[in-house]
């Protein structure tokens, strides 16, 4: 592919990323374009951006997940390229596609992949062929009831019923036993259809006291697939990642070897470009693990491993998308210290139930080794229509008692008033003795809050 | 007489109950979403749904009425 320069960037997202991204594209000397529905005018990245367009009415299926709406809006401000954040249209192949027909860069890997990925079935099956270790599961869709129970008791119970098109652990439950299989199986249909516009069901066999560990993956331009090492995610509320650390600390050298040798080679099978995760289960007491999923984008938790390797990730997946080289050479990543994001969601801190409002009070911590990646600020309403992540607080230090002892004071000092927050059990957590001792698994919010 | 209210902001997505209908304590009444999460409102008590004020694809602000139980 030819190297061009990319001139400006039209960024499809919102709230904190689309902020992120903004950032790093300024520093470049790229314009950054925004676009915003109705319900965010007032948010930071919006006026932080050289120019904004407004695309729809607050629901995300008429602005931010409008592909005409956002295409149009691109070709208005004369953008040069898009980039599609995480979530919306991130991982829509039909997106990437009408991006590239538009005559924009895509700022993503090849629709192509995109495609293959976003069906966990054949994701899963691919992976197999590639050699990438998967858990017992179904090599096709569970189309009923009937063939959900015979296909359970092939793979062997606990399993988990999953979308096959889904992400995010919406639609997901586990079934420890026929009974609660078929209690689960139409209402993870019905889930399916209506978040991800499909149906299709896969079951996986559930590892229990699993973590949930992922690898960043970088595909170059001239094919080869780097690896920059590990996130550990098991952190999680229904199935939704709370707090991430880098390097894991239930990972052992050889079994990352292992892990980040799989992790090239699905990126190899799939001819991958860009930013790209990973994500797997680790068997701590075997010290095994199986692949989940691939996310074809830029992750949610993608500052741990800025932070440990002091490389950009979104500066890479704009020089790649350009046709050029990374900015780093890449066998001189040696990461450095230890790195964790505590994810700050306007929710109760007990029940986790949601808690939109207007922030009247918004003073972010700051000192060594803190990065503070926020969406709001004082002054904004947080509205009932999109996720509820409010800031990442993500903290780095020389060893992990350092990155969890400045965390600590980094939660005290955050102060957010208006919608409830979740820093209070991020300080629990913190001084709970499982996630201190580095032994914990994707259980251990459940174990906090019996 | 029981008035069912809106913990918070958020979409109602689907109507369960009906008017008329007898409902015993924690049936579902209305599935709210706020901030991508389905949030079940429940009967906190048993009865017949009298009064359903909402219809799907409404929003609903924190303390407004969703149901009335006798």
């Amino acid at each position: 592919m030819p190297e061009r320069k990319i001139e400006s960037v039209l960024v499809a997202n919102r709230g904190e990323i689309a902020r992120r991204i903004i950032r790093t594209l300024r520093r470049m000397g790229i314009r950054a374009i925004a676009v915003y529905s109705e319900a965010d005018a007032a948010l930071p990245y919006v006026r932080e951006a050289d120019e904004a367009v407004p695309i729809g009415p607050a629901p995300p299926a008429r602005s931010y997940l409008d592909v005409g709406a956002v295409v149009g809006a691109a070709r208005r401000a004369g953008a040069a390229a898009v980039h599609p954040g995480y979530g919306f249209l991130a991982e829509n192949a039909g997106f990437a596609a009408a991006v590239i027909e538009a005559g924009l860069t895509w700022v993503g890997p090849p629709p192509e992949a995109i495609e293959l990925m976003g069906d966990k079935i054949n994701a899963r099956n691919l992976m197999e062929r590639a050699g990438v270790p998967v858990a017992a599961g179904s090599r096709e869709p569970v189309d009923d009831v009937a063939a959900a129970v015979a296909e359970a008791e092939r793979i062997g119970y606990p399993v988990m019923i999953k979308a096959a098109a889904g992400g995010g652990g919406i639609g997901m439950s586990a079934a420890a036993n026929e009974a609660e299989l078929r209690a689960g199986f139409e209402t993870a249909r019905s889930r399916a259809e209506r978040f991800f516009g499909s149906a299709s069901i896969l079951l996986e066999r559930c590892i229990e006291r699993a973590r949930h560990v992922e690898v960043q993956i970088l595909g170059l331009n001239d094919s080869r697939v780097l690896t920059l090492g590990e996130r550990d995610c098991s952190v999680q509320r229904r199935h939704q990642k709370v707090a991430e650390e880098t390097p894991s600390p239930g990972v052992t050298p050889e079994l990352r070897a292992r892990m980040l040798a799989a992790a090239a080679r699905a990126g190899e099978a799939v001819g991958y470009r860009g930013a790209g995760t990973v994500e797997c289960l680790v068997d701590a007491a075997s010290q095994e693990f199986v692949f989940l999923e691939m996310n074809t984008r830029i992750q949610v938790e993608h500052p741990v491993t800025e932070l440990v390797t002091g490389i950009d990730l979104v500066e890479q997946q704009v020089l790649i998308a350009a046709g050029g080289e990374v900015s780093f050479g890449p066998e001189s990543v040696h990461p450095e210290g230890h790195a964790v994001e505590l994810r700050v969601y306007a929710e109760d801190p007990v029940r986790f139930l949601p808690s939109p409002g207007l922030i009247t009070e918004w003073a972010e911590p700051s000192g060594p080794g803190i990065r503070v990646d926020a969406g709001y600020t004082a002054g904004n309403e947080v509205t009932p229509f999109y996720d509820p992540l409010l800031a990442k607080l993500c903290v780095h230090g020389a060893s992990r008692g350092e990155a969890l002892r400045r965390a600590r004071a980094a939660v005290d000092g955050f102060r957010i008033r208006g919608p409830k927050t979740n820093l209070p059990f991020h300080a629990e957590l913190l001084d709970s003795d499982e996630f201190a001792s580095g032994r914990y698994d994707t259980s251990v919010v459940g174990r906090l809050r019996p | 007489m029981t008035e069912v209210r809106a913990e918070m902001v958020a979409n109602v997505w689907q109507v369960v109950a009906s008017e008329g209908e007898s409902v015993a304590d924690g049936d579902t009444l209305v599935i709210l979403e706020s901030m991508k999460m389905e949030i079940p409102v429940l009967a906190e008590g048993p009865g017949t749904v009298t009064k359903l004020a909402v219809a799907e694809g409404d929003v609903v602000q924190e303390g407004d009425l969703i149901a009335v139980i006798e």
